[in-house]
């Protein structure tokens, strides 16, 4: 990590590189692929059976949900929703920044985007997979969850497409399926790469299953490349649409705190502030443990802190404008929703929520911080806390003094609470031990394009610029070389 | 679609070979070679490369895909038919009224509607991809060859197949050398007696 060339500084001519350590096609192929072939490292294992151990606290929490009932959890009647909801937010919000990476950095041409996006796409497919356990076991009487689709049953009943709620079902399920398809076309040529450096048999087969026989061919990269770039162009409202819907579960009913406009763009800024955080704790562990330090460099860390900077903001600014529009708004149940959200019984929620969203990411003001690998873990860390509070501040404070004092009760969470919330980080990180493992951790083919050898008129554009006066720009390579005399 | 089938034309009965191979040091030496393979009248060639070479379709003369137009079709289809489900359910299938509201109430139908749209287009976008490319093609001339496992690292390859009308053994060969190819071979077309071997580790 010490060795490595700074590329946060831009040069005064020219560009600073995007990935540092001198890596041609093959090396590159080579350090991306090394880790996939080579024998399990013990640092892996480390992370692998801590995370299997909870994923196994999750089954067991599940599986006592289902037997008992809901009762397990310590909901009680004003508070309805309680951690099933506010870790379903959370997850969902996770993997907004794999899409954003993967599709709006994508369309706005960010390359410095190819180290990380694949990594990335694979968390957000991963949080969605938490995400949609919630809605799942929630619903009290599992065996009936299929009524949330719109099945043909023999009581000729249907959804009601009406409700929020059903948008949501929609919503989440697309976005994942549309996510997957989208890191698995991504991953189609590096499978190939990996099929083709397979030593034993059963490689060769299982990863030359899923590679389809990709060859590399031009006439296919042709429709590949639009079919990415379209991809990408879905992915990017829907990904802005999912964290609407999300919020529209809160903002369409008339709860105080939650019957607000500012909740959609609100939900989202949370959403991809909160999947950024959750990027860079997984970057910052997966560069040192695959030695990727010269891929995911420092410039895409510092690139990572400054979206938090932007997006931290923007939880702040909505959370400032919540309180004021609930002043401004003269309804008295508003402007107590509020003023009980920040000294009410919840007000320890409240103040950890904004100390981790607002305050933490200010540092990050400084090069130094946004430099500085110690606080970028720590603060990504803090971020994940604060943004998982402010969905329990949302659900639980607006919830627990509704409009009837008489009704007004504490939602304090039960073992089986915090036992669903730790196994959803158990099916987290097994599922991201498992790709890190058997997959290619970084978009190989993508960031052989960003190499400057990559670059088929690479040094002309020097030559290009002596005749400045020249009105027409020639194309460089517009003489044919007309070698054809066949 | 012929999925699995064969990226070889019918024609290829009674070649002995798929054509001529030529590997490329760089990505600039391949995009001149392109250029020069393309006004040279070839028409039966293609590239083959680690990634996408930017702008390498210019220089082989290709049309821009026509996929956009089926995305665009799916992605409708996808569209209308969730707006159809949502009307239908609340017309006719489970008529009911719920807070006094009609039953045809579009703007409620209007996220579902755009989801299925999303979904329709992203079905699209890959099914799609795969077809126009013949995905999955498992087995092919190519893998036969031991320097094309390099398609996949660092191997920049232009071929030509032997159908191609202006496709001579011995001239096409020295043609790709002239443009500056590393490494020339010819690639045995497949024996069908023998099993094909995904990534042509011989």
């Amino acid at each position: 990590m010490a060795q490595s060339q700074d590329n946060t500084q831009e040069p005064v001519a020219g560009r600073a590189p995007l990935i540092v350590g001198g890596y041609d096609f093959r090396s590159l192929t080579e350090a991306v692929a090394v880790p996939v072939e080579r024998k399990t490292p013990i640092g892996w294992w480390f992370f692998f059976l801590p995370s299997l151990a909870m994923l196994g606290l999750f089954g067991v929490s599940i599986g006592w949900l289902f037997w008992e009932g809901t009762g397990i959890w310590g909901l009680n009647n004003p508070v309805n929703w309680g951690f099933a909801i506010v870790n379903f937010v959370f997850w969902v919000g996770i993997g907004h920044a794999g899409t954003l990476i993967s599709a709006i950095l994508f369309l706005f041409r960010q390359k410095w985007r190819t180290s990380i996006n694949r990594a990335a796409e694979a968390m957000t497919i991963f949080a969605v997979m938490c995400a949609l356990v919630f809605p799942g076991i929630h619903v009290g009487r599992v065996w009936v969850a299929y009524w949330m689709f719109p099945l043909p049953n023999q009581m000729d009943m249907w959804p009601n497409f009406r409700s929020p709620l059903i948008w949501d079902v929609f919503a989440v399920s697309i976005y994942g399926t549309v996510s997957l398809m989208f890191w698995y076309v991504g991953l189609i040529p590096d499978l190939a790469t990996i099929r083709d450096r397979a030593k034993t048999r059963i490689r060769q087969i299982v990863y030359g299953i899923f590679a389809l026989g990709w060859r590399g061919s031009h006439r296919n990269w042709l429709h590949y490349e639009r079919a990415y770039l379209m991809l990408a162009g879905l992915a990017t409202p829907l990904v802005l649409s999912v964290h609407s819907v999300v919020s529209m579960d809160f903002a369409t009913a008339q709860l105080p705190g939650w019957h607000t406009t500012i909740f959609p763009p609100y939900f989202v800024a949370g959403a991809i502030f909160s999947g950024f955080a959750m990027v860079m704790t997984l970057m910052l562990i997966c560069r040192v443990l695959f030695k990727m330090e010269d891929i995911i460099t420092m410039r895409h860390l510092e690139n990572m802190a400054k979206i938090m900077l932007l997006t931290g903001c923007m939880v702040g600014y909505a959370y400032g404008i919540e309180m004021f529009i609930a002043w401004y708004s003269g309804n008295p149940y508003e402007q107590f929703a509020f003023a009980n959200r920040a000294l009410g019984p919840y007000a320890w929620a409240y103040w950890i929520m904004v100390s981790c969203n607002v305050l933490t990411p200010q540092l990050f003001w400084f090069k130094k911080m946004r430099n500085h690998i110690g606080w970028l873990f720590i603060s990504s860390i803090l971020i994940n806390i604060g943004m998982w509070f402010e969905r329990f501040v949302i659900v639980t404070s607006s919830l627990h003094r509704d409009f009837l004092p008489a009704n007004w009760d504490y939602y304090q969470a039960t073992f089986w609470d915090f036992a669903s919330l730790i196994g959803s980080f158990g099916l987290f990180f097994t599922m991201f031990c498992l790709f890190a493992r058997f997959l290619p951790l970084v978009a190989t083919a993508e960031v052989k394009t960003v190499l400057p050898e990559a670059d088929p008129h690479q040094g002309e554009e020097l030559v290009r610029v002596v005749p400045a006066g020249s009105a027409a720009e020639p194309t460089p390579q517009a003489a044919p070389a007309g070698g054809g005399g066949a | 679609m012929g999925l699995m089938t064969l990226d070889v034309p019918e024609a290829s009965a009674g070649y002995s070979h798929y054509g001529v191979l030529a590997r490329f040091e760089t990505a600039k030496a391949l995009y001149r070679a392109c250029e020069a393979v393309r006004d040279a009248g070839y028409s039966k060639w293609d590239a083959l490369t680690p990634f996408p070479v930017h702008g390498l379709e210019k220089a082989m003369g290709l049309k821009p895909s026509k996929l956009p137009f089926l995305v665009l079709a799916t992605g409708l289809s996808g569209a209308g038919l969730g707006f159809a489900l949502q009307s239908w359910v609340h017309i006719l299938g489970y008529p009911l009224i719920i807070s006094g509201k009609p039953l045809f109430t579009w703007p409620a139908f209007v996220p579902v509607t755009f989801e299925l749209g999303v979904l329709g287009a992203a079905l699209g976008a890959v099914l799609g991809m795969f077809a126009f490319n013949k995905l999955p093609t498992y087995h092919h001339p190519l893998f036969r060859s031991k320097s094309f496992a390099r398609v996949t690292d660092d191997g920049l390859f232009i071929a030509i197949e032997a159908w191609d009308p202006k496709y001579d053994d011995r001239e096409t060969a020295e043609f790709l050398s002239g443009l500056g190819a590393v490494e020339v071979e010819h690639v045995p077309i497949d024996d069908p007696a023998e099993d094909g071997e995904p990534g042509g580790a011989g």
